[in-house]
């Protein structure tokens, strides 16, 4: 791949609130543009904000009288101002789910429905401001690795800004999700391989093409987009945090991203800081940060074949996953790994009983919830967010995955087989049904 | 020797070098090897016990080294050796 570097701003951007990119294990700055990890000792570049000052030119009336979506907290995203294209993202409904709770024994049960943005996951997010951030630097195009979701997300943000799209995915990925991100135009490049044979290969490609890859080279910026659910979580509930929040981890960038943005609230004084417990759920087929969680270890040993229907979490290679681990154990929360047929049957219960209809990750993430209740981490009268991270069209088989046998026709369950037009057949299928 | 491909985010203790052929039997003997030739990437590489930073992966003919045998795997001539930060999100 010969494309030529695009002509870049001399720095990262710096405003009097943004204080650029630093490496969130030395803490040293770095102005070189497009870097993500530090030069001096490889860790992640993480945006900066002068907080006090945030604070003092930010309070929740001015939040409140701006229109919906993530850009009603600009000054703790890392962009210079709000981007004058790009899709509606965020502003996503915080709903009671009171029949989801009495099936799961949780006395106040919210679901963030995040299936609900432009997308369909909660991938816009963070792609919003990734995206915003390459219209700044001038990019020529975007590109991202993708378990699925954010193949569509970034499809769909570089056709509203009017950039090329370059997507890598493992080849045998959904089709759903493979369709959706062709459908906005994007070039999909299917890779024999896992999800990590993707991401390795994209962390060579971003160096050598000068492309904003999202979630490599993009990734200081997208990271933060994440935050925007614990921003709207917190407002939702009235300016302040709940008791426990149920979030899946993938990478466990969204999972440390919701602690970074609950504290950052705390710091500007827009909430008031109390405990929040944080639980995450991962495949029992693909759960390195579980199973780490589960005995007892400070970190990670990868997962080299993922083994799940949830393709979506289907990371064997956390790069987040040691500080997702140490925010459930900070605040005695858990991890917890769920076996496939919960996740397939946790979807089934909430779009039965809440009207909503999640992907795999809303599966393991309800499962997870339920399965926290159990171990006593959720205990009575706690008030809980789960949050439902991406919709259900997507993985369109998932439902059925063991599902309990049931008539009918057409292999699947739920489904009459065809009934002939006239007012006896129906009456006739009816009765068989009592 | 094996051919070490190195980061962009470390070609400034390379004096700008991508690909650097470096000989050695064993990949932590490449890496001691590339350390030495170049001793700035030590303190990228290497932590205070001299084993792997853990922000660095080690991939040797695009396989994760940590599926094979970590710093013990045998390399050899032809081998690519390839040093990518830990970093990954889909």
């Amino acid at each position: 791949m010969t494309t030529a570097l695009p002509p870049l701003p001399t720095q990262e951007p710096a405003t009097d609130r943004l204080r650029g990119l630093a490496c969130r294990n030395c803490g040293r700055s770095d102005s070189t543009p497009l870097a993500f990890v530090c030069p001096a000792c490889f860790g992640p570049l993480e945006a900066r904000y002068d907080l006090d000052l945030v604070a003092a030119i930010l309070d929740r009336d001015a939040i409140s009288a701006r229109p919906p979506g993530i850009w009603r907290y600009r000054e703790l995203l890392p962009v210079v101002e709000p981007p004058k294209r790009g899709l509606a993202v965020g502003s996503t409904p915080l709903v009671r789910a009171d029949r989801l709770g009495d099936r799961i024994g949780i006395d106040q049960l919210w679901i963030k429905d995040d299936t609900r943005n432009p997308t369909l996951s909660f991938k816009d997010r963070a792609v919003a401001v990734a995206a915003a951030r390459a219209v700044e630097l001038g990019l020529e195009a975007l590109a991202c690795a993708s378990t699925g979701n954010l193949a569509g997300a970034t499809a769909a943000a570089a056709a509203a800004i009017g950039l090329p799209a370059y997507v890598f995915v493992p080849a045998d990925l959904e089709p759903a999700k493979i369709d959706h991100a062709l459908a906005y135009g994007a070039t999909v490049a299917p890779i024999e391989g896992t999800y990590d044979d993707v991401n390795r290969l994209c962390l060579e490609l971003a160096t050598e093409t000068g492309w904003g890859f999202v979630n490599v080279n993009l990734r200081p910026f997208y990271a933060e987009g994440s935050k925007t659910l614990a921003f709207e979580i917190a407002e939702g509930l009235g300016w302040r945090t709940p008791d426990v929040v149920v979030a899946p981890i993938a990478s466990g960038a969204l999972f440390t991203k919701l602690g970074r943005g609950f504290d950052e609230l705390a710091r500007i004084g827009l909430i008031e800081r109390r405990p929040v417990r944080f639980v995450g759920g991962q495949a029992a087929g693909c759960g390195p940060v579980a199973d780490a969680w589960g005995s007892g270890s400070a970190t990670w040993s990868p997962v080299r074949t993922p083994d799940t229907i949830v393709r979506s979490l289907a990371i064997g290679s956390p790069a987040d996953g040691d500080g997702a681990l140490a925010l459930a154990r900070a605040t005695h929360g858990s991890v917890e790994s769920i076996p496939d047929a919960d996740t397939a049957a946790a979807i089934r219960d909430v779009a039965q009983l809440e009207g909503i209809y999640a992907e795999t990750a809303g599966g393991v993430t309800v499962a997870a919830a339920a399965a926290a209740r159990r171990r006593g981490v959720i205990r009575d009268g706690d008030e809980v967010v789960v949050i439902l991270s991406g919709n259900g069209l997507k993985t369109p088989d998932a439902r059925r995955f063991r599902a309990p046998e049931q008539r009918g026709g057409l292999g699947r369950p739920g489904l009459a087989a065809p009934i002939r037009p006239s007012f006896s057949a129906v009456e006739t299928w009816l009765e068989g049904r009592a | 020797m094996s051919t070490v491909r190195i980061p962009s985010a470390m070609r400034a203790a390379t004096g700008g070098a991508k690909d650097i052929e470096i000989s050695g039997a064993t990949l932590r003997e490449v890496i001691d090897g590339l350390v030495a030739a170049h001793p700035v990437l030590g303190a990228q590489l290497l932590d205070v016990n001299g084993q792997l930073n853990r922000f660095v992966n080690v991939f040797v003919n695009d396989t994760d080294a940590r599926y094979l045998d970590a710093l013990d795997t045998v390399v050899g001539a032809a081998d690519r050796v390839l040093l990518l930060p830990a970093m990954s999100g889909g």
